[in-house]
């Protein structure tokens, strides 16, 4: 059984490969069925019959990592950095193997002299697979998710 | 020199094969583009499905200028201007909702109908003895007055004279209506939500980039393309995903698009697609065209299902997905800003599916965290900023340029064709010279 220090690890873990651009290492934290969701409205329910800003599934995240190493990524040209400052990460509920986490952030992308900033809340729905904790979904909440925004080119 | 001014001089930036950078760089010339080009047009506002019931409500900007459609009680929509009457506050802020019967400033709570008309203020008898009534403040909100819906679609064009909705679009509404035709009933409803994507750029490169067939190969390469690889490695029984179906055709070759044709028509719209497109060939849902087919009869579900244009303009303000229900609205915001917002359809009386499919579509290839709106977001981005060296000072637009298109109303030619972006050009010259 994965303990609260072990859910609250795994979150800063998943940060820190996105931070550090292993994105490879980062596809491997997710479920075969997990689901990388960043949702429209706070509380939006349906992923399918309402649009979401990214709602992507193992081949479509599989389809952004390895376009991020193609020399032809032009949008990448000189590559973006992100950052995630959290807060620390709560155990929002538990139920048998499934652990949902709550964690407050900052998360801010540059690329030569652009810099963005979003705020928002992120939620982690774990599971443990064979003594090892894996996302069924990260869902990103941004604070000004229905705001007309620029390219958000790497993970929040 | 002001282009304001010079009205030659303004008319010099656009040859029949060419235009001046200044076109998408002068801050003077789009303030005159907001003025002219984009009030002596006729410009999209939204959909009636957005306002269904008495009251309902939506907000939007077209060349500088707060607007608000409403559903005026039984009596169709209204187009009003979002300025209180007596001091000139927004009457409403929130993007959309329901006013009720009555809009009250926030203000000093004047009232007015959902036609614009005012109804009354606290204390009117203040106002007795004075000639407010006879003022512009005693009108209520004011009303554009040259508004048109078609099949739901509505339009405004804000000059109050000016060329009639029918002469401006003549044949380029069939590609509405195949979107429209494409619902077993016939009509279209807005659902699934607004992405509102911020490019850095002129609205102009935007628009001309959805007939631009020579990109898609190159600039796509790296998300389609790597989609198309990645599905090479599945075994061959693996069933296709949706994603895959609408990324992997954006990397069709050259002859491919030049084989999809282009259609130009008079006053700046027209499509690519005009024989098939990159959405010809997804799967058949079975389900959905035996409705088609029992609600048109057999014939005509297949003209309207064979029917798949790729991307239609109207020029300047919306460009529309017949094949996928997907519109995308223009919004310009300054020289180097442009707000790009897309919207999806349900075709009522059709199955789930289909909009499921259109929110994909759009999620895929229209949101701020897109692939491929990325890097068409880093095409613009490098020309605004390209077109900063001033060692030339002309944008070519001469592929397959011939000398007497000029006059023709309606046209259409092979796919690679530049005819889209001169079309719009003459257009821009036209319009821009009225005022």
């Amino acid at each position: 059984m994965a303990s609260e220090q072990d859910l609250i690890r795994f979150v800063y873990h998943e940060a820190r490969l996105l931070d550090e651009k292993r994105f490879d290492e980062w596809l491997t934290l997710f479920t075969d069925d997990g689901y990388y969701w960043v949702p429209l409205s706070p509380d939006q329910t349906d992923p399918l019959g309402h649009t979401s800003i990214a709602y992507e599934d193992q081949l479509l995240r599989k389809i952004r990592v390895e376009r991020l190493k193609s020399p032809r990524a032009y949008s990448q040209q000189p590559p973006s950095r992100c950052h995630h400052l959290l807060q620390q990460p709560e155990v929002e509920r538990s139920e048998g193997d499934e652990h949902v986490m709550r964690t407050q952030f900052m998360y801010t992308e540059a690329q030569s002299e652009n810099v963005q900033s979003f705020a928002g809340t992120v939620f982690h729905t774990l599971v443990e697979r064979d003594g090892r904790l894996l996302m069924r979904l990260k869902r990103v909440v941004l604070l000004n998710c229905d705001a007309a925004l620029p390219s958000i080119q790497l993970f929040p | 020199m002001s282009y304001r001014s010079e009205p030659d001089a303004l008319q010099r930036l656009v040859q029949s094969d060419q235009v001046h950078r200044d076109v998408y760089v002068d801050a003077e010339v789009f303030d005159l583009e907001m003025e002219r080009l984009w009030c002596n047009t006729w410009v999209y506002v939204g959909h009636t499905s957005q306002v269904p019931k008495p009251g309902d409500y939506f907000l939007t900007e077209i060349a500088r200028q707060p607007l608000i459609l409403v559903r005026d009680g039984d009596a169709g929509v209204k187009v009003l201007y979002n300025r209180c009457a007596h001091k000139g506050a927004r009457v409403v802020s929130a993007p959309m909702g329901n006013v009720g019967k009555y809009f009250r400033c926030p203000y000093h709570a004047w009232t007015y109908r959902t036609d614009g008309g005012l109804v009354g203020m606290p204390l009117p008898d203040g106002y007795e003895g004075t000639r407010m009534r006879e003022c512009p403040a005693g009108q209520g909100m004011s009303a554009v007055r040259n508004v048109e819906v078609y099949r739901g679609f509505v339009f405004v064009r804000l000059a109050e004279r000016g060329i009639s909705f029918k002469a401006f679009f003549g044949d380029s509404l069939s590609s509405i209506d195949n979107m429209a035709d494409r619902s077993p009933e016939g009509e279209l409803e807005i659902a699934g939500g607004c992405l509102r994507y911020l490019h850095h750029c002129n609205w102009k490169m935007f628009v001309e980039n959805l007939n631009d067939t020579m990109h898609p190969m190159v600039v796509h390469e790296c998300s389609a393309g790597t989609a198309k690889t990645l599905w090479a490695d599945q075994p061959p029984e693996t069933p296709k995903p949706m994603a895959v179906e609408q990324f992997v055709p954006f990397v069709s070759n050259y002859k491919f698009f030049d084989d999809m044709g282009v259609r130009a028509i008079e006053n700046g719209h027209g499509y690519t697609g005009v024989n098939f497109s990159i959405h010809s060939s997804y799967s058949s849902m079975p389900d959905y065209e035996t409705r088609m087919k029992t609600a048109y009869g057999d014939e005509r579900a297949q003209q309207i299902l064979g029917t798949n244009r790729h991307n239609t303009v109207y020029y300047p303000s919306l460009t529309i997905k017949g094949a996928i229900q997907a519109i995308r609205v223009v919004r310009p915001i300054s020289v180097d800003r442009t707000l790009i917002e897309s919207w999806t359809f349900r075709l009522k009386g059709a199955p789930e599916q289909l909009l499921e499919r259109t929110v994909m579509y759009t999620r895929l290839i229209n949101s701020p965290m897109s692939v491929v709106g990325h890097d068409d977001h880093y095409a613009y981005r490098a020309i605004q900023e390209g077109l900063a060296g001033r060692a030339n000072d002309w944008i070519s637009l001469h592929r397959g340029h011939r000398a007497d298109e000029a006059h023709k109303s309606d046209q259409s030619v092979q796919g690679t064709s530049e005819i889209s972006m001169r079309n719009q050009f003459r257009a821009w010259s036209r319009f821009m010279a009225e005022h």
